[in-house]
C-alpha cells in the first residue's frame, strides 16, 4: 500500500471594493464590459506604482486569525517576474520572504489538523479571452486582491482534501471576506502530490497539478493523479518532478511543464512599496470581526441540539443557514425537526430553484410561525410544504399566504365531510370491507380535494379508519 | 540683457506687469531651439502647442484674469516623464509612438503652476548611461564643444538648459543623471532626498534610487522647481510626508552668513581625480577657506562598494522594471510565431545594446542561487554607505567631492568600454544609494570645458544646501 501525500495552494479571491494597488473597482463580473475597471496601474502603464489598498491586509489578518496563524510584525511585498500575456508589469506584486502570516492550522471534523505554512497577499492577473481564434485580454481582473494559502503536506486523501477546501470556504464566506466560488474563480486550487510506501519518512517526487475549477474535479483530479502514480510505481518506474492540468473533458492530468522548465521568478523586495508594521491596534480591530467558525459551529449544533452529523453539516455551511436555523428553534423550539425542514424541505427547494435563503422572503419569524402552526395541528403537513414551497419560489410571505388562503383547518368539522364522502361512494367502501385497505387513500384523496389541502391527511387517515370500521360493521 | 539671462521669478514678475508677453518668452526660447537643436539635439520632441498655451495666458493677463505664478515660462521635460498626450519615448526604439495616457505627479504640478511644457529632452535609452550616447535619437551635444558628450543620461536637459533653449528642465538621477550633464554642461541639478519628489509618471529605471529634479542656470530657478514639485504623493507610497518649505522665499530671506562646517572624504579626492578637474575644485576649496569655512578630510571607508552594489541594484531593479515592454498592451511590437517569440523579437529589435546589457546583468544577479551572492549583499554594502553617511553628518552640515572625475569627454571614447562608461559615475552613485541629495554647484572652466562641485547634504535639508550654492553663487561664481 502507498502513502498518499496532499499539499493545497489555494487562492481565496477578497471582496474588496477597490483593487489591491489602484482605486479601480474590483468587479470584474461577467455584465463588465471588458477593460473598463483598468486605469494606468493595473495596466501597468510606464511610470505608474502601485498604492496599498490596507482593506486587503484587513482581511488578510482576519483570515490569519481564524486559522490561528502568527501574523508577522513587519511585512513586505516582493515582485515575482515572468512573462504572460495577462500580466501587466509582467512582475505579480505577492509576497514571499516576509509573508502576512505562517503557522496556522484548520481543523477537520477527525480532529486532524491541516497546517497552513503561510497566507500571503498577491494581485491577480488579466484574463484572456478567445473569440473566433484570435486572443483577448481583459484587465478587469488584473490587481483583484487575493490571498494566497499554502498548506503543509497534511493532507492524505482526495476526502480530506476536499473537506480542506470546503472548511476554507466556508470560513470566507462566513468571514464575509470572499465569495469563495470555485466556479466563478473566486476560489482556486493547484495541489502538490505524491505517493510514498506505507510508514515510510522521506515523501516521494511530488507532482503539481494546475487548473482545478471545481470541488467535484478536485477529487476527481487527485484520485486519477493516485492512479497513474500507482501505476508508474507498480511498473517499476519513477514519478517525475513535473506541473500537470487537469483536463475537465477527460478526467485526466496532462503534463505542462517540467521541473527543468520551471520558472526562476527572480523574486526580490517591490522597492515601489514600502515595508508594512502590523501593530496590535490592527489586530485588536480586526478581530473584532471574528465569527464563530463553521467547525465549531458543527460540533456545538451536534451538542447543544443533537443534531445528526449530516444535518448539522448542512447547517453550518452557510452562515445565515446556521443563524437562521438557532433564531428559528430560539422561537419554536424542537430543533431536530426545525433542523428537519430546513435540510431537507428549505434546502430542496431552494437547490431546485437556484436560490439562496437569504434572498428569500423566509424569516426566522415567519418560518417560526408557520412551523408553531404545523406543530400545534392548525395546518397540515402538506399545507404547510407547500405554503413553504410558494414562499421560496415565488417569493410571497408564508404567513399571509395561509390566512389568504384560509389553510387554517379546524378538527370538528372534518366528520360531516367524511361521512359524506363515504355515503357518496358506497361501492368503494364495499371494496374496502372486502380487505382492499388500501383503497383508504382513495378517501383521503377526496377529503384533500374537497378540502383544497387544509386538512392533515394523517388525522383524516384515523378518522376515516374509525368511520370505515363502523361502515363495515353495518354491511356484516 | 538677453530674455534667457532672466530668472523664473523676474520673467514672472515682468509678465505680471506687462512688460513682457507670455508669447515673447516662448517664441524666443523656440527661435533657440529652431537655432541650436540641430547641432545640439538636445530635444527628441517640441510642444507644438507651446505657443498657443503662451496666446491663451496672454489673453487672460489682458483680461486682468487671476494667472498661476509661474504662467507662460517655459520648461523642458526628459522624456522619461510623462506629459499627458504628449509622446515619451526614454529614447528607445520600443517606446518610440507611445503617447502618455497620464501625467506625471511632478508635470501635473508645474502644470497647476503655469508652466509651459516646451519639450522633451533627449537622454539615454531609459536613463541608462552617463553621456546620453545611448539614445536612439544620437548623442546630444556639449554646448561648450559639440565635439564632447553632454553628459548623461539627462544630457538633453542639461543642453537645453545650459544653451539658452529652456528657461529650465526636469531631469532624473539614478546615479548621477541630473548631476553629470549639469556639470559637463555647467550648470546647476539638483537631485533631491529621495521621496522628497514623486516619482510617479517618471518611467522607472532603478526604482529605489530614481528621483526626479531640477536642472536650471541659477539657484533661484532650482529653489522654485524644487518647491514646486515636493511633497507627498499620494500616487507614489516612498515619499515622504515632511512638509516642504518654499525654499525660494527661504533662501531670499535667509541670506545671512552661516559658518558651514564642510567633509572632504578622502575617498572622492584621491587619484582617480584628473588633474584639470582637480585644479578647479581646489581653487574654490581655497575661496571656502577664505570664508572660514571649516573644511576637514573625512572617510567614508565603504566608498570602494558603491559603483558596484549601485550597478548591481539598479541593474536588479532595472530588469524587472522594463519586462512591462514586451509588446503586449503598448509601444512596437515585432511579431512571432507564439507569444514567446514575439516577446523576444520585440525587445531583441528594440532595445539598445545598453539596455540589453543591464537587463542581462540585472536577470543574472537575481537569479536562484546568485540573488544572495550578488543583490543581498549589495543591499548590505548599502546599509554601510548609508552608515558612513550618517556618521559624518554628525558633524559636518555637508559633503563636498568632485561631481565627475574628468572634464567632460569626447563623443565615442567610452561607448565601447562599459566599465570605463560606469566609472563616470563613481562620485555621483552613493548619495543614490544613500537617498541623500546632492547638488552639482559650477565652480569654473578648464580648457573652456566647465567643471561642477558637488554639494552633498544630509536628509531633507535641501533649504541648506541652496542657501550655501546661493552664496557661492553670488559670491564666486557670479
Amino acid at each position: 500500500m502507498m502513502d498518499v501525500v496532499i499539499g493545497l495552494e489555494v487562492h481565496v479571491q477578497l471582496k474588496t471594493k477597490s483593487k489591491i494597488f489602484c482605486s479601480c473597482p474590483a468587479d470584474y463580473t461577467k455584465d463588465i464590459p471588458p477593460n473598463t475597471h483598468i486605469c494606468e496601474v493595473c495596466t501597468g502603464q510606464p511610470g505608474s506604482l502601485p498604492v496599498f489598498n490596507k482593506k486587503v491586509l484587513e482581511y488578510g489578518v482576519l483570515l490569519s486569525l481564524a486559522t490561528e496563524s502568527r501574523i508577522s510584525k513587519l511585512i513586505r511585498f516582493e515582485r515575482k517576474n515572468y512573462f504572460y500575456p495577462d500580466l501587466p508589469k509582467s512582475y505579480q506584486i505577492s509576497q514571499y520572504r516576509a509573508p502576512l502570516s505562517y503557522g496556522g492550522f484548520i481543523e477537520l471534523k477527525s480532529g486532524k489538523r491541516i497546517r497552513l505554512q503561510r497566507i500571503h497577499m498577491e494581485e491577480d492577473a488579466g484574463k484572456l479571452v478567445h473569440v473566433a481564434g484570435e486572443t483577448f485580454i481583459d484587465f478587469n481582473r488584473a490587481g483583484v486582491p487575493l490571498l494566497e494559502i499554502v498548506t503543509e503536506p497534511d493532507i492524505s486523501s482526495p476526502d480530506e482534501a476536499v473537506e480542506f477546501l470546503t472548511l476554507l470556504r466556508e470560513t470566507v464566506r462566513y468571514l464575509g471576506i470572499s465569495d469563495g466560488d470555485m466556479e466563478e474563480g473566486s476560489l482556486r486550487c493547484d495541489a502538490n502530490i505524491s505517493l510514498k510506501p506505507e510508514g515510510e519518512d522521506r515523501l516521494g517526487t511530488k507532482v503539481e497539478i494546475k487548473n482545478i475549477n471545481s470541488f467535484k474535479f478536485v477529487k476527481r483530479a487527485l484520485e486519477f493523479e493516485i492512479k497513474r502514480q500507482t501505476e508508474v510505481l507498480k511498473s517499476g518506474g519513477r514519478v517525475i518532478q513535473e506541473t500537470r492540468l487537469f483536463n475537465e473533458a477527460k478526467g485526466t492530468t496532462e503534463s505542462m511543464r517540467t521541473k527543468e522548465e520551471a520558472h526562476d521568478y527572480r523574486y526580490f523586495p517591490d522597492p515601489d512599496l514600502v515595508p508594512i508594521e502590523i501593530s496590535q491596534e490592527l489586530i485588536d480591530r480586526v478581530s473584532e470581526d471574528l465569527v464563530e467558525l463553521p467547525l465549531q459551529k458543527y460540533w456545538r449544533f451536534r451538542k447543544e441540539y443533537g443534531l445528526n452529523d449530516e444535518r448539522a453539516s448542512i447547517l453550518k455551511s452557510d452562515y445565515y443557514m446556521a443563524e437562521f436555523f438557532e433564531r428559528t428553534v430560539k422561537f419554536v423550539g424542537n430543533p431536530e425537526k426545525v433542523a428537519n425542514w430546513m435540510t431537507v424541505e428549505i434546502t430542496g427547494i431552494l437547490r431546485n430553484v437556484g436560490k439562496e435563503l437569504k434572498e428569500t422572503p423566509l424569516t426566522p419569524e415567519n418560518f417560526s410561525s408557520l412551523l408553531k402552526l404545523l406543530f400545534e395541528g392548525k395546518i397540515s403537513r402538506p399545507a404547510a410544504k407547500s405554503v413553504l414551497k410558494r414562499a421560496l419560489e415565488i417569493g410571497e410571505d408564508p404567513i399571509q399566504l395561509i390566512e389568504n388562503e384560509g389553510l387554517l383547518q379546524s378538527r370538528g368539522d372534518l366528520s360531516p365531510l367524511i361521512e359524506e364522502i363515504l355515503r357518496s361512494h358506497a361501492d368503494q367502501v364495499k371494496d374496502y370491507c372486502n380487505g382492499r385497505k388500501k383503497i383508504i387513500s382513495f378517501f383521503i384523496g377526496q377529503a384533500m380535494k374537497i378540502t383544497r389541502g387544509k386538512a392533515d391527511p394523517v388525522e383524516l387517515k384515523k378518522i376515516f379508519e374509525e368511520k370505515l370500521k363502523d361502515a363495515c360493521k353495518g354491511l356484516d | 540683457m538677453k530674455l534667457e539671462d532672466f530668472s523664473i521669478f523676474e520673467l514672472s514678475y515682468l509678465l505680471k506687469k506687462r512688460q513682457i508677453r507670455a508669447v515673447e518668452i516662448v517664441e524666443r526660447y523656440l527661435s533657440i531651439i529652431e537655432e541650436k537643436n540641430s547641432k545640439l539635439n538636445a530635444f527628441i520632441s517640441v510642444n507644438e502647442r507651446a505657443l498657443e498655451e503662451a496666446k491663451r495666458v496672454d489673453e487672460s493677463i489682458s483680461r486682468g484674469e487671476a494667472i498661476p505664478p509661474y504662467a507662460g515660462i517655459p520648461i523642458a521635460v526628459k522624456d522619461n516623464i510623462n506629459i499627458k498626450g504628449m509622446e515619451t519615448t526614454c529614447a528607445s526604439e520600443i517606446l518610440k509612438g507611445y503617447i502618455a495616457t497620464y501625467d506625471a505627479t511632478a508635470v501635473r504640478k508645474l502644470r497647476e503652476k503655469g508652466f509651459i511644457f516646451i519639450g522633451k529632452t533627449n537622454m539615454d535609452e531609459f536613463a541608462m548611461g552617463s553621456s546620453t550616447e545611448f539614445s536612439s535619437f544620437g548623442p546630444s551635444r556639449n554646448p561648450h564643444d559639440p565635439e564632447r558628450v553632454a553628459g548623461g543620461s539627462s544630457g538633453g536637459s542639461a543642453v537645453a538648459v545650459a544653451s539658452g533653449m529652456a528657461q529650465a528642465a526636469l531631469g532624473s538621477d539614478t546615479g548621477g543623471s541630473i548631476r553629470l550633464p549639469a556639470s559637463f554642461c555647467g550648470v546647476y541639478g539638483l537631485k533631491p532626498t529621495y521621496g522628497r519628489v514623486s516619482r510617479y509618471g517618471l518611467v522607472a529605471y532603478a526604482s529605489s534610487l530614481d528621483q526626479i529634479g531640477p536642472i536650471a542656470r541659477n539657484v533661484e530657478d532650482i529653489a522654485i522647481l524644487l518647491s514646486v514639485i515636493s511633497g507627498w504623493d499620494e500616487n507614489d507610497s516612498t515619499t515622504s510626508t515632511m512638509p516642504v518649505s518654499d525654499f525660494f522665499e527661504y533662501i531670499f530671506e535667509n541670506r545671512d552668513r552661516e559658518t558651514y562646517r564642510i567633509a572632504l572624504p578622502e575617498e572622492y579626492w584621491g587619484e582617480g581625480l584628473s588633474i584639470e578637474v582637480r585644479k578647479v575644485l581646489e581653487e574654490f576649496l581655497g575661496f571656502l577657506k577664505m570664508n572660514l569655512f571649516k573644511i576637514e578630510k573625512v572617510s567614508l571607508p565603504h566608498t570602494k562598494y558603491a559603483i558596484p552594489s549601485y550597478y548591481i541594484i539598479a541593474m536588479a531593479e532595472a530588469s524587472s522594471n522594463l519586462g512591462r515592454f514586451d509588446g503586449v498592451r503598448y509601444g512596437r511590437r515585432v511579431e512571432g510565431r507564439t507569444f514567446r517569440e514575439m516577446i523576444e523579437n520585440t525587445r531583441g529589435e528594440f532595445f539598445g545594446e545598453e539596455v540589453k546589457r543591464r537587463v542581462l546583468l540585472g536577470t543574472f544577479v537575481l537569479s536562484a542561487g546568485y540573488y544572495e551572492d550578488y543583490y543581498l549583499k549589495a543591499q548590505k554594502a548599502r546599509t554601510l554607505i548609508i552608515n558612513d553617511f550618517k556618521n559624518i553628518f554628525r558633524e559636518y552640515d555637508f559633503v563636498l567631492a568632485p561631481t565627475s572625475p574628468t572634464l567632460p569627454f569626447r563623443i565615442g571614447e567610452k561607448i565601447d568600454d562599459p566599465l570605463k562608461m560606469y566609472l563616470s559615475d563613481i562620485y555621483t552613485v552613493s548619495p543614490n544609494l544613500a537617498g541623500l541629495p546632492a547638488l552639482n554647484i559650477p565652480v569654473g572652466f578648464s580648457n573652456g570645458l566647465p567643471v561642477g562641485i558637488q554639494l552633498i547634504g544630509n536628509y531633507f535639508s535641501e533649504n541648506r544646501m541652496l542657501k550655501f550654492a546661493y552664496f557661492v553663487e553670488k559670491e564666486y561664481s557670479g
